[in-house]
């Protein structure tokens, strides 16, 4: 009987887990449903549960050709790419000073790292935008990146100090006395220590900055120079009930991070688990 | 000559900063205090807009909403976490699979989110009034998005898919760090599931819920993306959050000063949550060393 009881328990907890997988995926099929649909049925059916009747690959080929998605793709990478890689480094460079050395400003530096990861981004709207505006960093790619790297500094020196401090301060001073310069440390015995540290939060970092909108929408104008948060804002004006083509798109934009987050799972969530915070 | 070697490592990082985050801080303070476009001459005029701010209706429907957002993302977004995090932990084969569906929408921008959500929403054909006229409550369907009493509810809804499963994430990690032998021990003494929860596996998860908590909270009075994409905080500023409405005043309106002081206000309703999670780091870092 007992075993009968847990087994009626086992199946119940399954279908409950179940019920809420795919209750969490219902959107994920809409947006899939509607992206292959033709745009005779999206007018005709009116109906975002149906799947497509006829499936068709022709959306993305316009989203992404008259959508200038294509576009919008080059130009995000790049934001992405350069931003993450001068974080990474540049927060290193702090997180070091900050693991291994005692100094008088260094808990107040620290906090106001940690406390600026958290401000809310409108405090910073005006004289951001301001100051691009006045230094020509206005409508360029580079304003946007320069920007990133600069406010994720809070969140990754928090995050890559948190991980120095446990590596064993012997490893520092035996290089120490061995006559090894700063750099050399950092460069050579510390960094390579802290791989996995890095991966995690190269890997956040990719998500954060690929995803983000607000500063696309205050720093960038002109169309060439769009992000694709921004385009595909865009294409709501252009195709305005065409939602096939804006899910074909939605679902690019979207393609880039749900990979990234597939592959590197365990990073990602390793990276949110510590801070507890994100972008 | 080593006392300045850890200001050389810090001088790049810190320098950029103080030019794009502590310098603006600073800045939009003295904005808020002035009328300015944003092109001709700053015109100083003390607490002005902050008095205004309290007379502004608009402002204070998006405070009000903010608090919505709070209440919600706190009411919703926490025991439902908790209650994801608790279903997952029990390592049934395949829960890898099932964590890494649920976690899905965390990779997603919001202005993907917004999209996909609208047309969950849509009027018509959507998925929530397609499904209650399915199931014969056709009277509960109804415009999501333009209905003034409910628009902010769909919104809060939508963020909440992102969100609950971020405080699954972070429960998740709170119950690694529960002892397993004293749940065990409370078991043997025939403490049943729910008072093995509340008592034991409860107060170990503290940490864990302060830190949801705080960033829960953190994150509702930040919102800005999603309202943005989805009604641009209408109709008539019914869906409008303090973010939303910054915006709109200093970059379509070209209030500076205006915007500045709503932004200030954000950020002083925020500080205080700030602080908590700071406090919270400091009391850790004072225990390691």
């Amino acid at each position: 009987m007992i075993s009968r009881k847990k087994w009626l328990f086992a199946l119940l907890f399954y279908v409950f887990c179940t019920f809420i997988v795919v209750l969490w995926m219902i959107p994920f099929l809409v947006a899939i449903f509607t992206a292959f649909k033709t745009i005779d049925e999206i007018f005709m059916l009116r109906n975002f549960w149906a799947p497509p009747r006829t499936w068709t690959f022709e959306n993305f080929k316009v989203a992404w050709k008259e959508g200038k998605m294509g576009r919008y793709f080059i130009n995000t990478l790049w934001v992405t790419s350069i931003s993450v890689s001068g974080t990474l480094f540049l927060s290193s460079l702090a997180a070091f000073a900050l693991s291994w050395y005692d100094f008088k400003m260094k808990k107040p530096i620290l906090m106001m790292f940690v406390a600026g990861m958290l401000i809310p981004f409108q405090m910073l709207l005006i004289p951001v935008y301001k100051f691009s505006v006045m230094t020509g960093l206005y409508d360029t790619l580079t304003g946007v990146i320069l920007f990133h790297i600069a406010f994720q500094l809070g969140f990754c020196t928090f995050f890559l100090r948190n991980f120095m401090i446990t590596i064993p301060s012997s490893l520092f001073d035996a290089a120490r006395i061995d006559g090894a310069g700063a750099f050399t440390i950092y460069a050579k015995i510390i960094m390579p220590l802290m791989k996995p540290a890095m991966a995690a939060l190269a890997i956040l970092e990719f998500t954060w900055i690929w995803n983000d909108y607000l500063w696309s929408l205050i720093l960038l104008q002109s169309d060439v120079k769009k992000t694709v948060t921004i385009g595909l804002t865009a294409f709501q004006g252009q195709w305005i009930s065409s939602w096939n083509i804006i899910a074909a798109g939605s679902l690019l934009v979207a393609s880039v991070p749900v990979v990234v987050f597939l592959v590197f799972q365990r990073y990602f969530i390793r990276g949110l688990t510590f801070g507890g915070i994100k972008g | 000559m080593k006392k300045i070697t850890p200001y050389l490592f810090l001088i790049g990082p810190l320098a950029m900063y103080i030019v794009w985050v502590l310098f603006p801080i600073f800045h939009t303070v003295i904005v808020s205090f002035t009328r300015w476009d944003g092109m001709t001459k700053m015109r100083f005029v003390g607490l002005q807009n902050y008095v205004q701010l309290f007379r502004d209706r608009y402002f204070l429907l998006s405070f009000i909403n903010n608090l919505k957002w709070m209440v919600g993302f706190v009411l919703l977004s926490i025991p439902l976490g908790l209650l994801f995090a608790l279903l997952m932990d029990q390592r049934f084969p395949g829960h890898r699979v099932y964590k890494t569906l649920v976690y899905l929408p965390m990779a997603l921008s919001f202005v993907v989110i917004g999209q996909i959500w609208s047309w969950i929403l849509e009027p018509t054909g959507g998925v929530v009034n397609t499904f209650l006229r399915w199931i014969g409550l056709s009277n509960f369907a109804k415009s999501w998005l333009s209905d003034p009493k409910v628009v902010t509810y769909s919104l809060i809804w939508a963020a909440l898919w992102r969100q609950i499963p971020y405080a699954m994430v972070l429960f998740l990690a709170g119950l690694q760090n529960v002892n397993r032998d004293r749940v065990e021990a409370a078991m043997v003494d025939g403490a049943n599931a729910l008072q093995r929860f509340w008592y034991v596996v409860l107060p170990e998860l503290r940490p864990a819920m302060v830190v949801a908590v705080t960033v829960n909270v953190i994150d509702s009075l930040r919102a800005f993306d999603i309202v943005y994409v989805m009604t641009r905080g209408g109709p008539f500023y019914s869906s409008s959050v303090m973010a939303n409405y910054m915006y709109i005043q200093a970059f379509h309106n070209y209030r500076m000063g205006y915007g500045a002081a709503i932004s200030v206000i954000q950020f002083l309703v925020t500080l205080i949550f700030i602080l908590i999670y700071v406090l919270n780091v400091m009391k850790k870092e004072e225990r390691e060393v």
